[in-house]
């Protein structure tokens, strides 16, 4: 085994709901380090992808495997979403699903849950542990905040953010899962072209300072393009292209399927 | 003004005619007679008439009168006067058995009890989220495990306390295992009918639990072997719950306040945000079933010593409802709240008797009226809760930039 | 044989009026996605004002075919107004709550109409003239099916078939069927949702109050509590066809009418309720669809 298997790896995955067919066959790869996006029309099945590698939707064929930096390989069908969490992989939503009536810094802190272990009696008796442990928690969760620019929101509550912080806090609770590869739905849909240009920088130091892999799906060409090391497409389930931004650019099949709707 | 005048005057008449029937006639039908009581036609029209013209007047000048009730009231959120207040409230709680009667603790005991359980479904429905409507089964299973352990074995108060509670957490267990994925409506109904089908069994099955009769004779709590005179039982009893009662508040704030228990409130807000956090949703629902149940368990030991005699009677779906609508009331979530919703709803009607008929009507009334206009309780739900910010690594920062 | 064929037809009749009430469940299910816990205090609202109705108008000395008749008319009416105003007050200003309100709400109603009839009536059980009269012709068959089992077999099979011509079709009823569809999407299309939920309720209420009618008859007593174990009986049958399906409502109904009428009749008696309740709580755990729901994934 002297070769180097991909960080994810995606087999003929697919997927249907009733007669739909969301997924066909699909297979997509990324590596450590990449950022590799995802596009495609609206209702291509970018969202339910998303849905079958996260556990929440069941796919009813192909595989899906992780290869962690630290060596660990699994197969991730089957497992429940917040096992596949806890193994490495974290995602946005995009319709934003922030646990509203909470403070910035306790979503945060949610997000850090799983690699924390402080249990009932521990809660109840408050010893030193769990008081370091606590401590540790709500320090992690404020560097991350100061990371993404948002810290000085974090006893805000949630709801009452503007829609770009909401967008960003959505990233920064999925970085507190520490993961391997993070998932990132639609992350400029709403935001202003400054808002988008500050992302665009954002992603590239996240994927510096945590030393992690991106998937990123989006329908903002220009973000995209400037981003992603590859790009995969998808209509109708199924992959038609995949290739470096300025293959991309140039694919007639692509073209085709964005036709009237690519404004990059 | 002329235009709400003649809406109230509508939705009177709208009432008048719904409560015809049943407001204002009263028939026998073996003898054949009928009284009719027209004067509660005019009352009703009156009251409702006033009401809408006065809700309505309020809801149109909600702004303003909402300052008058803010969500935390600032009252408490004012440290010295907490600390003040707290005292005070402690000294009467534990004066209290030296100058009132054994009826006056007996209810009081009883006011606690319901604080106390309220507190344990608080843990459920205030802070996981998850409408339990069965509650009173593990009241149940706390209460039957002591009158049985004892009937048979000869088990004292101290050794049932924790087994009660113990087997209260397994029931919760075993029922929550299947149950906790359904969705939250579903999840109110099954445990609605587990509570009922629990109360069914006891009633029937009379070789396990004596049947409708129940068990009678089950001794009040020892004291280092003392025999107690009844007047001493029941203070001691009352301060068993007191004691109860406050070990409760430290736990249930300590879990709020924890990993855990953030973990029950997220779950409560977004189920699959909460899973794509990592939250094991089953494990952390579950938790906080049992918990809550080894609370009902707990108190269902107390009780069974505090009346020594047990009967299905006493947990019946009613009961269930009277310990969710103390919840609802308090503002679900919040400790303070619940206390106090625990002592008004238990005191009052004890205290103004022409209340007591009327209690369930405005339970049920209650139950509606926060629901529609203050779904945050009586309280509201201090839910804001800032932390110390680490400032050392803020400035640390600013000066990488 | 004759033992089995008695519990057959009282498997049946049982299961008529639970459909009459699980209709009520399912269509306000279907539309709003709520559990109406306060649906049964409908019902058992409906058979006191048929109480009272009959009482008053037999001392009137109307004959009793227009003392049934005007009875359950006005059952029907004043339940149906019920179901109006319950949906006004408790439902309609928490449509968009987190969906844990409402259904407080709903119990909250429900214990206050239970103890709203306790103070205004009684807390006693109050017995029922039996409207329905008795078939010469049906003597020889009496031990199997009495006369009041076939009048409930015979209205509920009528008022079923009216119910599906108007929902299949009628313009309210396409409103109700797009309505369950797609809330907002009715809404877009000009669709008064508001008046489509609350003809779902008076819909409702109106089958309860003949569903409370026909039992409190059949039965010949009634007292304010009879709503709560009638609607939790109804909810399962609800359930068990598939919650917001009417022709699984009914299905259901039948299905639980006759599980009781056996299990009761060659098990034992002493468990009747746990039987409904055992059901109801294994439908929720191994398929909570129901036998004619359909599964739904919930999109993220
Ligand atoms: N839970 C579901 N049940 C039924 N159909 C679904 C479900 N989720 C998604 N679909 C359908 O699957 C198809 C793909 O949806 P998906 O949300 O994955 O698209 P998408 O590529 O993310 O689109 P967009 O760019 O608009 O977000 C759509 O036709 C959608 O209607
Ligand atoms: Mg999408």
């Amino acid at each position: 085994m002297s070769e180097v298997r991909p960080l994810l790896e995606v087999r003929g995955l697919s997927m249907a709901f009733g007669g739909l067919r969301a997924l066909h066959d699909l297979d997509l790869e990324v590596s450590c380090g990449e950022i590799v996006a995802l596009i495609g029309p609206n209702g291509a099945g970018k969202t339910t992808f998303f849905n079958c590698l996260t556990g929440v939707y069941a796919p009813s064929a192909g595989d899906i495997l992780l290869n962690r930096p630290d060596g660990k390989a699994l197969r991730l069908n089957g497992l429940l979403p917040n096992q596949i969490t806890k193994h490495g992989l974290a995602r946005t939503f995009q319709n934003i699903r922030l646990f509203s009536e909470m403070t910035v810094l306790e979503n945060v802190m949610i997000g850090c849950h799983c690699r924390h272990r402080a249990g009932i009696l521990g809660a109840i008796l408050r010893g030193p542990a769990t008081r370091a442990e606590e401590a540790a928690i709500i320090d992690k969760s404020y560097t991350i905040l100061q990371h993404l620019r948002i810290a000085q929101y974090a006893n805000d509550v949630a709801k009452s953010l503007p829609y770009g912080v909401q967008r960003t806090l959505e990233i920064a609770r999925a970085l507190a899962t520490e993961p391997v590869l993070l998932l990132l739905d639609e992350p400029a849909a709403g935001l202003n072209p400054t808002e988008t240009s500050e992302l665009d920088a954002l992603i590239l130091q996240i994927r510096e300072r945590y030393r992690l892999a991106i998937l990123l799906i989006e329908h903002d060409m220009k973000l995209v393009m400037s981003l992603s090391d590859r790009i995969y497409v998808v209509d109708y389930g199924e992959r038609i292209a995949q290739g470096t931004p300025a293959e991309i650019r140039n694919n007639p099949a692509v073209i085709k399927a964005y036709l009237g709707e690519d404004d990059a | 003004m002329w235009a709400e005048l003649k809406k109230g005057a509508a939705v009177a008449v709208w009432f008048m005619f719904l409560t015809l029937p049943i407001m204002v006639v009263k028939v026998n039908p073996i003898e054949q007679t009928v009284v009719w009581r027209w004067a509660n036609l005019v009352w009703l029209g009156a009251a409702v008439f006033v009401l809408t013209v006065v809700g309505r007047y309020c809801s149109r000048h909600r702004t303003e009168l909402s300052a008058f009730w803010p969500d935390a009231h600032p009252l408490l959120a004012h440290p010295q006067l907490k600390r003040f207040l707290l005292i005070v409230l402690a000294l009467l709680a534990t004066l209290f058995p030296l100058f009132f009667s054994s009826y006056q603790i007996n209810i009081m005991t009883t006011a606690l009890m319901y604080a106390v359980l309220g507190l344990g479904l608080n843990i459920v429905v205030g802070l996981a989220g998850l409408l339990d409507l069965g509650y009173v089964a593990f009241y149940a299973v706390g209460a039957y495990s002591y009158a049985l352990l004892n009937y048979h074995f000869g088990l004292g108060f101290w050794a049932a306390l924790p087994i009660g509670g113990l087997l209260a957490a397994i029931f919760g267990v075993l029922l929550g295992f299947p149950v906790l994925r359904l969705r939250g409506d579903y999840l109110a109904i099954v445990t609605l009918g587990f509570g009922e089908i629990i109360r069914l069994i006891l009633e029937n099955w009379n070789d396990f639990s004596f049947g409708p009769s129940g068990i009678a004779g089950i001794p009040r709590p020892g004291l280092f072997g003392l025999t107690l005179s009844v007047d001493d039982a029941i203070m001691y009893i009352y301060y068993l719950v007191l004691l109860l009662g406050l070990i409760t508040i430290f736990v249930v704030n300590r879990l709020r306040d924890s990993r855990i228990g953030r973990a029950w409130i997220a779950l409560r807000e977004d189920e699959i945000a909460c899973q794509a956090m990592g939250i094991d949703k089953t494990k952390t629902k579950l938790t906080a079933f049992a918990l809550g149940a080894s609370w009902a368990g707990m108190v269902g030991v107390l009780f069974a010593a505090k009346t020594t005699f047990v009967n299905p009677a006493s947990f019946t779906f009613l009961e269930s409802a009277i310990i969710l609508s103390i919840v609802v009331l308090g503002g679900m979530g919040s400790t303070v709240g619940v206390v106090i919703g625990a002592l008004v709803f238990i005191l009052l009607p004890e205290y103004l008797r022409a209340f007591a008929d009327y209690r369930m009507l405005l339970f049920g009334a209650i139950m509606v009226g926060v629901m529609v206009f203050r779904p945050q309780g009586i309280i509201g739900n201090p839910r804001r809760r800032s932390y110390p910010l680490p400032m050392a690594a803020a400035d640390q920062e600013v000066g990488h930039e | 044989m004759e033992y089995f064929l008695e519990l057959f037809f009282s498997g049946l009749t049982r299961g008529s009026i639970y459909a009459l009430i699980a209709l009520g469940y399912t269509m306000v299910y279907g539309i709003i996605g709520l559990i109406n816990f306060a649906h049964g205090e409908i019902y058992m609202i409906g058979a006191f004002t048929a109480l009272i109705c009959a009482t008053v108008l037999t001392i009137w000395g109307l004959p009793p075919l227009a003392v049934l008749g005007l009875s359950a008319f006005a059952a029907i009416i004043w339940s149906a107004a019920y179901g109006l105003t319950v949906e006004r007050i408790a439902y309609r200003p928490l449509r968009h709550a987190p969906r844990l309100s409402p259904l407080i709400s709903a119990i909250g109603m429900s214990i206050f109409l239970q103890n709203y009839v306790l103070l205004a009536q009684t807390a006693d059980f109050v017995s029922f003239p039996a409207l329905i009269p008795d078939f010469a012709w049906l003597e020889p068959y009496r031990s199997i099916i009495g006369s009041s089992d076939l009048v409930i077999l015979l209205t509920t099979a009528v008022v079923m078939l009216l119910l599906t011509i108007l929902i299949k079709g009628t313009k309210i009823g396409r409103a109700m069927r797009a309505t369950a569809q797609d809330r907002e999407m009715a809404l877009l299309l000009g669709i008064d949702v508001n008046l489509v939920i609350s003809v779902t309720f008076v819909i409702g209420s109106a089958l309860a109050a003949i569903g409370g009618v026909l039992i409190a008859s059949h039965i010949g007593q009634i007292n304010f509590a009879i709503g709560f174990l009638a609607g939790i009986k109804a909810f399962t049958a609800a359930v068990l066809g598939g919650i917001g399906s009417v022709p699984g409502a009914v299905l259901g109904s039948l299905l639980l009418g006759w599980t009781e009428s056996f299990a009761t009749g060659y098990i034992s008696s002493d468990y009747e309720d746990v039987f409904a309740f055992a059901l109801l709580v294994l439908i929720l755990i191994f398929r909570p669809s129901g036998i004619l729901g359909r599964h739904h994934n919930q999109k993220v």
